[in-house]
């Protein structure tokens, strides 16, 4: 049986000291046997994966700035599931296919899943992608290496990473670090620092991967203020049973007046 | 609004045509279950058995939309292993489960004319069933990240309701005499009516997010949803009651409609999913009022 | 600077971010915003082509406001030495030194020398004085002979006019801040700002070090743009100091390890020469040429006595010379470029390519295949059939109707090899790192490992020629060939061959474990004398992994660098003359009074007392006084100006590339006049430059580089489905400028062009490539990666079809970091109609050209 004493692990991946190696986008591909998804040249910068989906769970953003009298800045982000504490993607799996481990990560059962599809739309992240080959149609997504973690190793992308912009701990720690990072950069001057994703009181309860970046989330392809949809769940069945007695109402009155 | 190469921040759903068609035959189930009770009690049978057919009758296509846009039909037991109040699926897949297995209990021993305590029990359950039914689609939308579905979660699962009621009522029209179909004619007209007003408060109320509704394939849908449900129901409430083939029309135009409306809604969503102006506005927005800082 | 770190060598690069991550200044000097140039606290571009004038200015600056370690310089460079008075310098000659013969187009070096002594190379060019070669082995084993034990004539107080430093001073005189700036195309601002830098964090407190490969060393004047760097950190005392260097980042896996033990064709294990046909009669003369009578090269002949015993065993003895009258002899420059021209005219007939690519990763790759099909037969080792094994049936020639499969003669063998993690090994990395590696699986089906595949290959040569009275086969017949075996396929063990390499006493049997144990009478054996020791007392060191965590900084005890272990070389400059530290803070090795000692292996003499004054006639280590760090070299210094071992220049000066739109702001002598060319080659030809008639039709820069998703020529990546996706297509990088300019659209493709061919390319308009002002004039750069062919996952032109051969005198090394190219919008004809295009655009160009044919100083045209 599972236990659920186990600390709660993340990452914190830093954006300031990326180089964008993609390292990390092989190592994960490699180590979950993720198959090649497409060889389109996008002439967006050096990035040719565009975006997180099923058959990429680690995906590289390069952001290519030129800012007045500042000069050049090349941004790299290194994008993962933020294995969000209220994850909107697990809420509605109808299956429990999303479960979340004993490490506190957010991970789909592949058995299970029957690819409903329903978790795509919910992540605000977009993170998650149905994979559309033949005979899969299941979603899938970051795993924070659930197989890795059991066996006590860290995950493949952490472990690939040359800079260590991505660091992979307790959150509790990694918390700290990033608190102390950021006061750094700030010490320093670094303009535009910011965490994000580590704040518990944000509309997803705070991720579980979360980041330090150079420029607002959008910037990278990021929500500036996520909130898990479910957050509103009671308010919609509140607005689902207000509707379904409108619709008996509404019944009843039609009956009113007659049969002609 | 700057964002990644314009790429979406969210993913659009990944839903085919069954779902907006199972949209549409859910609420119609719902609501028909509902309008056959209704009629029952009021002693309309006629009204009361075709409402029946037509419900059990959408009640069992529906499963089988669902099943094949999951593409391996063999996974769709999978949504009943456990039952989980925060996905809306699941309950919604409980519902579908219930509704669908009274009402075609009930319209087959209505065929068969046997087991009448039987039947009304299994009516009773699909007319409760129904309206959940008709409405928990509109939050099952609602519950993403898709920004038009999500800020529209008030009206939603009215609209849905709305939107059901009418279609059941229209149904009903084509199959019953006029003389009998008063109840489902007026239904349809009034639920019309409120349907078109609560998109429209809906629309104001999204602010710049409500115009995906005026744009491109939603846009479309939307304004057939109008001029189909909106002149079958004027067609329901001028000729419907003396004419058979006008209230067969105009039935059937109602229920084109809110196939269409459903489409929209649905169409809606994708268009505001994949411009990531309608994600990043209504939250930078939020933002900037709440004076925090992104992040 | 000439290095994009960050994508070609990250992992090396952690420990770059980890110091600027404590307060480390990181500057990055590149033509193109790059991801290192993001990373590093300052990007200065420049102009591909000219670090030579951003360098030298560096100098000047140091020079014109008194900012030189004036100790380090005083006591460990050859500043005070003076210079005959033969020596003329390109100030004086307008862009040429003293001894210029423009028929030969070579420096006559002898004009070079120290005031007063007979200089001859070492390890390098050594035969120099002993005739004409026009060979120089250039990975690292320079250094030079004091033809007698003397100390030079010198100036204590550097005032003489004719002392190094007052030479280098007026030799850069010149490269002021404003030259450097309309040169390189940069501004005064930012190349202050650099001077300063470095300044600011040079001295006793602090050490500075330059990264550099080969967007410094693939141009003609390669080897003089490090020369530069040299000067720099002499100056600031940045050599032999923890922190310090000039870094040379390598390229393959274990590239240092093939110079090492090399793959060259003029040099043997551990920077030994090679014989030549037409200097080395007999032993003695190639003795007597090759060991420095002072420095450390005076050990020469028991590094090569023992390398002979290594290979021949009791066949090589001192009655027949150790078997020197038989051993093979280079008789040209035999490089690269010059087989490609043999093969091209038929003299050379076969070829074996193992571990490259040159029909893809060689320049003017047109010319490569072409001269692949010219073969009789050719033979290919690699893990994948790459574009040099199917040129015959796949190459663009074939598509262009230049070749038919049916007409090639070229019988072609594809032998399937072994990766690195099918076999045991080491690799020889960037620091001189042996790093054991072990065989992870058995290799698939046919393929084999390189150490199998030549061991079995003598094995059987040997069995054929055995009993040979033929004397060519003598030596083979003589060779030491025996190996143990393991496994069904009958693996060598690397380990015997490491155990080989280490060498041994032969009587008995015992491991060496320096190469100060080693003699030159036969009684030792050793494979390659700067690695002996690693498998000393039969350890493999190389294997050993202790993490760093429990070690002292340096950790000595992560697997073994050469020479003896030794993490940094010439560390005995990281204390004063008199053995003291130079400050705590930097504080590495040290006299205590009796003997060197501190964090790494002393690079000295262990009991030399820092006051130590060789005896007149001294020899060898023991000419070496006790405060001259540099024992390599023949006076124990670090040379700020070589009078000899350099083909080119015994001073950096700044020329153009050899193909540039831009004439030299500083001489007359446009280009280095020393390149090697092939004028006139019809497979070599050249854009007309800077203002020549024509040279309009290629008015732009073009330099070709790496993609960290990429490795070289491409055999190893583009057969990776995962590298594929990250980067699936040639691409081209131009500025939003050019691209108005030339109607380019991003995301559309463009035709790039030079006299050789044209290739196209997808558009990739970016800020990071900025058009610069050189002499008044806007410039565009171009950059495109250059790993892309015919085959494989994902495919495109190849770069190195742009290219010219046009080469580096001391290395032979060609220019791909820098030519001209014109550019237009769309994609490139195909077929013939790509020949035709190209040719008339060049003939065009020539025919305009030959108006006003352009002549330098330093060349007598040859029509
Ligand atoms: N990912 C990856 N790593 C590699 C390799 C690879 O192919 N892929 N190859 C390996 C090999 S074999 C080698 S040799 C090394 C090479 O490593 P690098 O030398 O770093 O490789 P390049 O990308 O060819 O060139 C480096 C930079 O030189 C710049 N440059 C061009 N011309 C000039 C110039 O005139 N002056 C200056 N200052 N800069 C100039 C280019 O813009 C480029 O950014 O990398 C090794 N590592
Ligand atoms: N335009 C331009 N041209 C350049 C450069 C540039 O910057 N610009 N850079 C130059 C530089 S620095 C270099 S190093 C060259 C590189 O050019 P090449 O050396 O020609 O290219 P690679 O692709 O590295 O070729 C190495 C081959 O060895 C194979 N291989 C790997 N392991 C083994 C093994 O164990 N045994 C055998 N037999 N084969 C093996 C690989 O599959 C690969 O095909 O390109 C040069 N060309
Ligand atoms: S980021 Fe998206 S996929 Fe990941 S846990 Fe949160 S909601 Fe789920
Ligand atoms: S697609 Fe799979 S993981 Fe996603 S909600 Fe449906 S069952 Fe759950
Ligand atoms: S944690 Fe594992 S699964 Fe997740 S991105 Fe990293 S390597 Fe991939
Ligand atoms: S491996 Fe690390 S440095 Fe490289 S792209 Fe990924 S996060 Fe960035
Ligand atoms: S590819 Fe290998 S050698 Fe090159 S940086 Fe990565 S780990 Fe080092
Ligand atoms: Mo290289």
């Amino acid at each position: 049986m599972t236990t659920y004493e186990q600390e709660r692990v993340g990452f914190f991946t830093d954006t300031s000291v990326c180089i964008g190696c993609k390292a990390c986008e092989v190592a994960c591909k490699e180590w979950n046997l993720i198959p090649q998804d497409g060889t389109t040249w996008t002439g967006e910068s050096y990035d040719n994966t565009s975006e997180l989906n099923a058959n990429t769970w680690r995906h590289v953003a390069f952001v290519e700035q030129e800012r007045n009298g500042d000069g050049l800045r090349w941004l790299m982000e290194s994008d993962v599931c933020k294995h969000c504490t209220h994850a909107a993607c697990l809420d509605v799996c109808p299956t429990g296919a999303l479960f979340r481990t004993e490490f506190g990560t957010v991970v789909v059962q592949q058995d299970i899943c029957n690819g409903c599809g329903y978790c795509v739309p919910a992540c605000p992240f977009g993170v998650l992608g149905k994979r559309e080959e033949p005979k899969d149609g299941r979603v899938w997504k970051c795993t924070l290496c659930y197989d890795r973690l059991k066996g006590g190793h860290e995950p493949a992308c952490a472990k690939a990473c040359p800079t260590n912009s991505i660091q992979f701990g307790p959150l509790d720690e990694l918390r700290v670090r990033a608190d102390a990072r950021l006061a750094k950069l700030e010490r320093d001057g670094v303009e535009g620092a910011r965490l994000y994703g580590r704040d518990p009181d944000d509309g997803v309860g705070g991720f579980g991967a979360f980041f330090l970046l150079l420029d607002e989330p959008e910037v990278y392809g990021l929500p500036p203020d996520p909130v898990v949809s479910t957050r509103h769940l009671p308010q919609m069945y509140r607005s689902l049973a207000a509707a379904a007695a409108g619709i008996v109402v509404g019944i009843a009155a039609a009956f009113v007046g007659g049969r002609s | 609004m700057s964002s990644y190469y314009g790429r979406p921040v969210i993913k659009e759903p990944v839903w085919t045509w069954q779902i907006p068609t199972y949209f549409f035959t859910g609420g119609l189930a719902g609501a028909s279950s509902v309008l056959s009770l209704g009629a029952k009690l009021a002693g309309n049978e006629r009204l009361s058995k075709s409402a029946l057919y037509v419900g059990a009758a959408a009640d069992a296509v529906s499963p089988m939309l669902l099943i094949a846009d999951l593409g391996r039909p063999e996974r769709f037991h999978h949504m009943l292993r456990v039952a989980k109040a925060t996905s809306p699926m699941n309950v919604g897949a409980w519902i579908l489960l219930v509704s669908g297995g009274a009402s075609s209990t009930a319209a087959a021993l209505e065929l068969l004319g046997r087991l009448k305590p039987v039947k009304l029990l299994a009516e009773t359950v699909a007319a409760l069933a129904g309206p959940p039914l008709a409405t928990y689609t509109g939050v099952l939308v609602a519950d993403t990240a898709i920004p038009v579905w999500h800020e529209g979660r008030h009206e939603l699962p009215w609209i849905f309701g709305a939107s059901a009621a009418a279609s059941a009522g229209a149904a009903a029209c084509m199959f019953v005499p006029p003389a009998e179909a008063g109840p489902a004619r007026r239904l349809a007209v009034g639920a019309v009516a409120a349907e078109g007003a609560l998109m429209q408060g809906m629309e104001l109320r999204l602010g710049t997010t409500g115009e995906v509704y005026r744009r491109g394939a939603a846009g479309k849908l939307a304004l057939a949803a109008k001029a189909l449900a909106g002149g079958g129901a004027a067609l329901l409430a001028t000729r419907g009651g003396k004419s058979r083939r006008s209230a067969a029309l105009g039935g059937a135009m109602v229920c084109a409609g809110e196939l269409c409306l459903r489409w929209s809604v649905f169409r809606a969503g994708f268009q505001s999913a994949r411009d990531p102006k309608y994600t990043i506005g209504p939250q930078r927005a939020r933002v900037e009022r709440a004076g925090r800082s992104a992040g | 600077m000439g290095s994009n770190m960050a994508e070609n060598h990250p992992v090396g690069f952690q420990w770059v971010m980890e110091a600027r991550e404590r307060g480390a200044e990181v500057i990055h000097i590149d033509p193109r915003f790059t991801r290192t140039s993001a990373m590093a606290t300052k990007w200065v571009g420049i102009r591909a082509g000219s670090d030579i004038a951003f360098l030298g200015g560096i100098v000047n600056y140091i020079l014109q406001n008194d900012l030189w370690f004036e100790e380090y310089v005083r006591h460990y460079t050859n500043a005070p030495v003076i210079i005959e008075d033969t020596f003329a310098d390109t100030e004086e000659l307008d862009g040429l030194f003293s001894g210029w013969d423009p028929e030969e187009c070579t420096y006559d070096t002898t004009t070079w020398k120290y005031e007063g002594m007979e200089l001859h190379g070492a390890a390098g060019n050594r035969e120099e004085g002993f005739g004409p070669t026009g060979h120089q082995a250039g990975h690292g084993g320079a250094g030079g002979g004091l033809r007698h034990g003397e100390p030079p004539s010198e100036d204590p107080e550097l005032s003489h006019p004719r002392c190094v430093f007052q030479i280098l001073k007026r030799h850069y005189q010149r490269y002021t801040p404003e030259l450097v700036a309309e040169t390189c195309g940069c501004s005064v601002d930012d190349f202050v700002f650099v001077c300063e830098a470095l300044v600011r964090n040079s001295g006793r407190e602090r050490t500075s070090a330059f990264c550099y490969a080969v967007g410094w060393t693939q141009h003609t004047v390669g080897v003089q743009y490090i020369r530069t760097a040299a000067i720099i950190q002499q100056l600031l005392g940045n050599i032999g100091r923890p922190g310090g260097g000039i870094l040379a980042l390598r390229g393959h896996a274990s590239i240092q390890g093939s110079t090492d033990i090399p793959t060259l064709f003029d040099i043997l294990p551990g920077y030994l020469s090679m014989p030549h046909t037409k200097t080395y009669g007999d032993f003695d003369r190639f003795m007597e040429a090759n060991i420095s009578p002072t420095g450390w090269w005076g050990h020469f002949k028991a590094y090569w006595v023992s390398l002979m015993k290594a290979y021949f065993g009791e066949h090589a003895n001192e009655d027949n010379d150790w078997l020197f009258r038989t051993f093979p002899r280079i008789d040209d420059d035999n490089s690269t470029y010059w087989t490609l021209e043999q093969m091209l005219e038929g003299t050379v007939k076969g070829y074996i390519v193992a571990g490259e690519n040159p029909a893809v990763g060689n320049a003017n790759g047109k010319a490569h295949r072409l001269a692949l099909a010219k073969l009789d037969w050719l033979v290919v080792r690699d893990l994948v059939e790459i574009e040099t094994a199917s040129f015959w049936y796949d190459s663009p020639e074939i598509e262009s109707g230049e070749l038919s499969t049916t007409s090639i003669p070229t019988e072609v063998f594809f032998l399937p090899a072994a990766s690195h993690v099918e076999k045991d090994g080491s690799f020889t990395n960037t620091q001189r790192l042996l790093q054991w590696h072990w065989q992870a699986v058995e290799p698939r089906e046919d393929c084999r490992s390189e150490l199998w595949f030549y061991f079995h290959r003598g094995r059987r040569i040997k069995e054929k020629l055995a009993g040979s009275k033929d004397e060519r086969d003598a030596l083979i017949e003589a060779l030491q060939w025996s190996y143990p075996t393991h496994s069904p396929i009958q693996e060598p063990d690397a380990e015997a061959v490491l155990a080989e390499i280490n060498g041994s006493v032969l009587e008995s049997g015992a491991f060496l474990s320096s190469y100060k144990e080693l003699k030159d009478d036969g009684s030792t054996a050793c494979g390659c004398w700067i690695y002996c020791g690693v498998y000393a007392d039969g350890v493999n060191n190389a294997a050993r992994k202790k993490p760093r965590w429990e070690q002292n900084a340096t950790a000595p005890e992560w697997a073994w660098a050469w020479p003896a272990n030794r993490r940094i070389i010439y560390n005995r400059a990281s204390a004063d003359p008199d053995g003291r530290p130079w400050s705590e803070r930097k504080k590495y090795v040290w006299w205590n009074g009796r003997r060197w000692t501190g964090d790494d292996v002393p690079d000295f003499d262990e009991t030399k007392a820092p006051d130590y004054v060789p005896r007149r006639g001294a020899r060898a280590e023991e000419a070496i006084a006790g405060s001259h760090p540099f024992i390599m070299q023949p006076d124990g210094r670090a040379w700020l100006y070589v009078p000899q071992g350099l083909e080119d220049a015994p001073l950096p000066a700044h020329y153009e590339p050899h193909e540039s739109p831009f004439d030299n702001i500083l001489y007359a002598q446009r280009a280095s006049p020393r390149r090697q060319r092939h004028a006139g080659a019809a497979w070599d030809p050249y854009n007309p430059v800077a203002d020549e008639p024509g040279s309009d039709l290629y008015p732009h820069v073009l330099t070709t580089y790496r993609l960290t998703e990429h490795h070289t020529a491409g055999g190893m990546t583009r057969s990776v489905p995962y590298l594929n996706e990250l980067q699936p297509e040639l691409f081209c990088e131009v500025s939003p400028e050019l691209a108005r300019e030339a109607r380019l659209e991003h995301g559309g493709w463009a035709t790039i062009y030079t006299s050789r061919s044209a290739i196209e390319a997808r558009v990739l308009v970016t800020r990071r490539v900025k058009p610069l002002v050189v002499g008044g004039r806007t410039t565009h750069q171009i950059g495109v990666p250059y790993h892309w062919g015919t085959r494989l996952l994902s495919t495109g032109d190849s770069a190195n079809d742009l290219m010219h051969a046009a080469l580096d005198p001391n290395v032979h090394i060609m220019e791909t970091k820098a030519v001209t190219c014109g550019i237009r919008p769309g994609r490139r004809p195909q077929g013939k109609a790509l020949v035709d295009f190209v040719a008339e655009i060049r003939d065009q160009a020539q025919s305009q050209q030959a108006q006003e044919p352009r002549t330098e100083p330093g060349e007598v045209r040859r029509t």
